[in-house]
């Protein structure tokens, strides 16, 4: 039954594949979107289409915050002995500078912003869920005392789940020493913007990140003293929509703004020339 | 008292039966036991002396969270003469988590700060188990605001499990209050000292605990987290707790050696809820001391030497 019989044609396509890189596309995690990878990045990986921000580097808060080539890097030769022994701790330190370099979960420097001499300290969360032990609080510690010193302004940029229970108490007095700290730069009168982003909770939140003479938050960052799993725990039932985040914490007075990723820079140098006595930006052009 | 027994205390129940038996039958038949007494009655205090002088440190944990180890309140009236407890934070709401006011320590006014756990179910859920929330750490600064107002001397006293993790004290700001205590502590104009008396539950602990001197009792215990939410974070198993309070070093011993105490205060054989007379003594005695030599400390070389101690705490090489 020739009539049925069709020439199959050989099933090899022509056509040419385009040479897309299988990177080249980035879905969002909180809305699924999924856009070229370009456009994630000149956003600052925030979502173009539902505003989420995602975790960046510490290198690129940097990036956003200093002014180009004016990078001083501190204190980088600290780093963690294991003063309690701690089973595993050792080999999660060599993972977390595997994974994140040696600079521990707190990177501090100085530059400038707008022209602005100032102190940077950026938490990398990437390290050991940045979590605070006795490196990131005497780097911050230094850093703040020589903000102080001089009277540069301080900026920090919090990522943490909280004290770091590899150091056990030592860690707890890590809140107390960035206290101190942050004390003598308030008797000084040496500007200090806290940046908040997700998430920043437990011994961080408890010291310094709340410590801001003004705080900021990143849109929905989680942000609050204990963690939201311990919330729900300790009351049995589901947390309410929203709760913790920045825009939260906006709305029960706990934080000055929120402010997106986009606009930190500008915002950050605007309330810096306010504190500072400078003139504001326009008349500087 | 069988239903507060530790297990570890078990082998003390058999000893103890003995001489309330013995001490039932003399009552009964006035036949003299005085003799047949002394030996038990001395072999008790020597068992219960070995157990106490190696407890491991979750048995320490156990002591310190015995629900018949003297709180706050106790103190305030064997420790402390003349308290008038002072109420709120002029915010939100009195905190009966912590309770505050003027006392007297050896006849000299001082503010005396605390976590206050509760006995029963019914205390507890007043002292919501010694867990305070903002406000409760809002008023302890309110009031060392007023003693540095009049220059008298702050003593805190920390038993805590913790600040409250719950949905007001986030509302509220928890890790607000527990901040700014910090940084003000840190330069308050007036003599601070802390004694933990019971639990030191970390940041709940450390937001009254930033003192010139930070002093412990003997089977206190003193973390930045509970030994059964490290077992749960690190080994996904609460039951690990006894290896976890080994690992964080928690014991009033553990603490001096790293330098985060100055000063260990001797409980009496059995810890302090065995004896509670003796341990108000002890704590008594230690606390008039160090209110003695903190008064006599020039107030900028007070602070200079506050600031000092919290910066040399912790633990690190630079290559």
């Amino acid at each position: 039954m020739a009539w049925f019989k069709k020439e199959r044609k050989p099933r090899t396509s022509e056509r040419v594949k385009l040479e897309i890189p299988a990177d080249a596309w980035e879905k969002c995690d909180e809305c699924g979107h999924i856009d070229i990878k370009d456009r994630f990045v000149r956003a600052l990986n925030v979502c173009p289409n539902c505003g989420h921000h995602r975790r960046i580097s510490a290198q690129e808060y940097i990036d956003l915050l200093v002014d180009e080539g004016s990078w001083h890097e501190l204190d980088t030769r600290l780093r963690s002995t294991d003063p309690l022994r701690f089973e595993n701790y050792k080999q999660r330190l060599e993972t977390a500078v595997h994974k994140a370099g040696p600079l521990e979960a707190v990177r501090t420097g100085y530059g400038r912003l707008d022209g602005m001499p100032v102190g940077v300290g950026v938490m990398d969360f990437n390290f050991m869920g940045g979590s605070m032990g006795s490196v990131v609080g005497e780097k911050l510690a230094r850093l703040t005392r020589r903000s102080a010193e001089r009277r540069t302004p301080l900026i920090v940029v919090s990522a943490s789940g909280g004290a770091r229970m590899q150091e056990g108490v030592l860690s707890l007095m890590q809140m107390a020493k960035t206290s101190v700290e942050i004390a003598r730069l308030r008797t000084a009168r040496v500007p200090f913007i806290s940046i908040l982003t997700n998430p920043t909770t437990g011994g961080v939140s408890a010291s310094y990140a709340m410590q801001g003479d003004v705080i900021v938050a990143e849109p929905g960052a989680v942000v609050g003293f204990a963690g939201p799993r311990v919330i729900k725990q300790t009351i049995g039932q589901d947390l309410p929509e929203g709760f913790q985040t920045a825009e939260f914490l906006l709305e029960h007075g706990m934080v000055d703004a929120v402010v997106p990723r986009s606009e930190l820079r500008d915002t950050t140098g605007q309330l810096l020339r306010h504190m500072a006595g400078r003139a504001p930006a326009e008349a500087a052009d | 008292m069988a239903t507060h027994t530790l297990d570890f205390e078990r082998p003390l129940l058999e000893l103890e039966r003995q001489i309330e038996e013995m001490k039932r039958v003399a009552g009964e038949t006035a036949v003299d036991v005085a003799k047949e007494l002394a030996p038990l009655e001395k072999k008790l205090a020597e068992l219960r002396a070995e157990i106490y002088k190696n407890l491991t440190p979750m048995q320490r944990v156990q002591v310190a969270r015995h629900p018949k180890r003297p709180y706050t309140l106790d103190y305030l009236s064997t420790v402390f003469t003349d308290f008038v407890e002072l109420h709120g934070d002029r915010l939100f709401r009195d905190d009966p988590a912590i309770v505050a006011g003027w006392a007297r320590l050896d006849g000299t006014s001082v503010m005396v700060i605390g976590h206050q756990k509760g006995r029963d179910t019914k205390e507890n859920l007043l002292r919501n188990f010694g867990m305070a929330h903002p406000e409760g750490y809002r008023k302890a600064l309110r009031l060392m605001h007023l003693a540095e107002q009049f220059r008298a001397p702050v003593i805190t006293l920390v038993d805590t499990p913790g600040a409250y993790p719950g949905l007001g004290a986030e509302e509220r700001g928890q890790a607000e209050a527990i901040a700014r205590n910090l940084v003000e502590m840190a330069t308050l104009r007036t003599p601070i000292l802390t004694a933990v008396i019971g639990e030191g539950g970390s940041g709940g602990a450390l937001a009254v605990g930033l003192a010139d001197r930070v002093l412990m009792l003997e089977n206190s215990v003193y973390s930045v987290i509970s030994p059964e939410g490290c077992a749960a974070i690190l080994w996904k198993d609460a039951s690990q707790r006894e290896r976890a309070a080994e690992a964080l070093k928690i014991t009033a011993e553990d603490l001096q050696e790293l330098g985060v105490i100055d000063e260990i205060i001797p409980e009496p054989p059995g810890g302090a809820h065995a004896d509670p007379e003796a341990a108000a003594e002890a704590l008594g005695e230690t606390l008039q001391r160090h209110v003695r030599q903190l008064r006599k400390i020039k107030l900028d070389k007070l602070l200079k030497r506050r600031e000092e101690k919290y910066l040399s705490m912790g633990a690190l090489t630079e290559k």
